[in-house]
């Protein structure tokens, strides 16, 4: 009815529907070959997201592989409340984590600070201090650690000559095994070392200027320049390092074949996991497990997040 | 330490350039205002860290070739003789060679890498150069999946590849990595890609090209150093990887170099290190080979998007 007034002239409408399929068809085309391109990742993701919700539906289950999954509702976090291993494999992981990262932390920001200015050969040594970090976990390292360590290897023998007796077998007790692995982690500290670097050059020469002016020893001028400046930088390693180190397994596995000893002294959460689902075969107990974990590290990067408030600049 | 009280009520800089006589003999500062003397302190502490850091690994690689008897007794790095008969005897101590494993760790990580550029490199184009509905979404699930820890998956995923019948196979292992399954890669070519002007992808179009050719012809050309660095990294990571194959991997005959150097621990007990130690050496050579080739690229990798 209002057509005559509203209706375009033949050249506009020509021009304008013209304009209109063709940027149209052109999204058109450009939707499905983003889709296209996305495809491997699309199967990936079913192999993830699937995965991710039946897990969860598995640990209200008693599954053995063999048998269909019998729900069985709360008997997995029943168990698990009064499963004295897995508390014990628990606090392994967190004493490992406690210790190890800010251990590392601290010393690749020291080591990180100390080549920033003013070194020639910078990129060797970046690049040597950051090879433990490419290998720390190999089974090969693991196992090398195991012999240093051992009753005849060579840290006993380094403190032999420093006068101090000590004949046993750092691996082989209780007391002291965790603490050679906290040592291997604490070696592969080059990876955030690295990206630690790469903050610290980003920090304007200008401000150090401007502090030293002010009267500010090289101290102040770490702690009140660069440190917050390079918060968010201190953040993002925090997180990826807890998180990498609350999922530590092949150390735990490789040094003690498999069994977290000597007495359940390396039996890291992940391992006591694997135990319990690859060879006891309670997959629904270690789908629960592994939801538990899931829950403590959101629960530690969320305490992570809600604490950067407090300490995090962020310069804009 | 001690220069640093010095200097604290006045500017260092102003100390450092008001030098008294006996330190003029010293080089001029250089351009972040240390004294050479500084520098020189600075370079003997990271060689110390250096030497402390690389001593376990060259300590491993003397101890492979020194007689049984002097590995534990000979701190010396240089040994005072030399037994090679450690690699030959550590060579066929297992199962089967060492070579086999060598080569089904290699068959491995090649599809890996070959999976993880192809997959990864596409997701990387489509996020980071194409418009589609849905496209923010899907990258905030990417990034998501960078934060889920593998466990939790554990248990459906082997479940799934135990009824799909690749149970003691290379499928679960090499599959994934052609399904663009680690997110790590995605978001440093994503990085990358983003980089490159867009008014590449413009003049393609008008001269006709589709969205195929421009990501062959155009973008992955220009990638290749986010494709090399990622091809390192997942050698490296695969070669390594212990876990999965651990999991998924049940004849002898298929076992990748991680799992036979575990042999060694079972089968031999600790009476051999020797073997133990030629067979590692072995083991981490390709790694510190690849390393020391792609270092630049590692390192920067690692620099600009916190990859370990």
């Amino acid at each position: 009815m209002t057509a005559p007034v509203l209706t375009p002239t033949p050249r506009q409408r020509s021009g304008r529907v013209r304009a209109g399929t063709q940027s149209s068809s052109r999204r058109r085309r450009q939707d499905w070959s983003g889709y296209v391109f996305l495809l491997p990742w699309f199967g990936g993701m079913l192999f993830t997201i699937v995965p991710f919700l039946w897990s969860l539906y598995l640990a209200f289950t008693d599954y053995n592989l063999l048998n269909p999954p019998e729900f069985s509702g709360l008997t997995n976090i029943k168990r698990m409340i009064t499963d004295t291993t897995l508390h014990h494999s628990l606090g392994v992981t967190f004493l490992y984590t406690f210790i190890s990262v800010p251990l590392s932390l601290i010393a690749a920001l020291g080591v990180a600070v100390l080549l920033n200015k003013g070194m020639s050969g910078l990129k060797i040594y970046r690049s040597v201090f950051y090879l433990p970090s490419l290998i720390g976990s190999s089974v090969a390292v693991v196992m090398l650690w195991r012999a240093i360590f051992g009753a005849d290897g060579i840290v006993n023998d380094l403190l032999a000559t420093l006068g101090i007796q000590h004949t046993q077998s750092w691996i082989g007790s209780p007391d002291t095994a965790l603490g050679v692995l906290i040592t291997l982690n604490v070696w592969t500290f080059g990876a955030p070392m690295v990206i630690f670097l790469a903050a610290l050059r980003q920090v304007p020469a200008a401000y150090y200027e401007a502090a030293a002016l002010d009267g500010a020893s090289r101290w102040r001028q770490f702690r009140s320049v660069t440190l917050p400046l390079i918060s968010p930088v201190i953040f993002f390693n925090l997180i990826l390092a807890v998180i990498g180190s609350m999922q530590t397994f092949t150390q735990g596995y490789v040094v003690s074949n498999g069994t977290g000893g000597p007495s359940n002294s390396t039996l890291f959460y992940n391992l006591y996991l694997y135990q319990q689902g690859f060879t006891s075969f309670d997959m629904g107990y270690a789908s629960a497990m592994a939801w538990l974990l899931l829950l403590v590290i959101a629960a530690f990067t969320a305490i992570n997040f809600i604490g950067q408030k407090y300490w995090v600049y962020y310069e804009n | 330490m001690k220069t640093d009280q010095q200097s604290r009520p006045v500017a260092p800089q102003r100390t450092t350039t008001k030098a008294p006589p006996r330190r003029s003999t010293l080089p001029a500062l250089d351009r972040f205002g240390l004294s050479s003397r500084r520098v020189f302190v600075r370079h003997v502490a990271a060689c110390g860290i250096g030497i402390i850091l690389l001593y376990p690994l060259l300590w491993m690689l003397s101890s492979s070739v020194k007689p049984d008897g002097l590995i534990f007794t000979d701190s010396s790095l240089w040994p005072s003789e030399f037994d090679f008969s450690h690699y030959s005897d550590g060579w066929v101590a297992l199962d089967h060679p060492f070579g086999l494993y060598l080569v089904n760790s290699l068959i491995i990580v090649v599809l890996s890498i070959i999976g993880n550029v192809i997959s990864c490199g596409m997701a990387a184009f489509a996020f980071s150069r194409l418009q589609f509905v849905g496209r923010k979404a899907f990258f905030a699930i990417m990034l998501g999946t960078l934060m889920l820890p593998s466990h939790v998956l554990l248990v459906p995923q082997y479940v799934i590849f135990s009824n799909l019948g690749w149970l003691n196979t290379y499928l679960p292992l090499v599959v994934p990595a052609f399904l663009a399954s680690n997110a790590f890669f995605i978001f440093l070519m994503v990085q990358f890609m983003r980089a490159l002007p867009k008014e590449l992808d413009d003049a393609a179009r008008i001269d006709g090209c589709g969205n195929y050719r421009i990501f062959l012809s155009i973008v992955a050309p220009l990638c290749v150093p986010a494709f090399a660095t990622t091809a390192i990294f997942t050698f490296i990571w695969t070669w390594n990887e212990f876990f999965s194959p651990l999991l998924y991997l049940t004849s002898p005959e298929l076992y990748t170099v991680p799992l036979a150097l575990r042999q060694f621990m079972n089968a031999e007990g600790l009476s051999s290190w020797g073997q133990i130690f030629a067979m590692s050496t072995l083991s981490l050579a390709p790694v510190i080979g690849f390393f020391i080739a792609g270092q630049k690229y590692l390192v920067d990798g690692i620099a600009t998007t916190g990859i370990k």
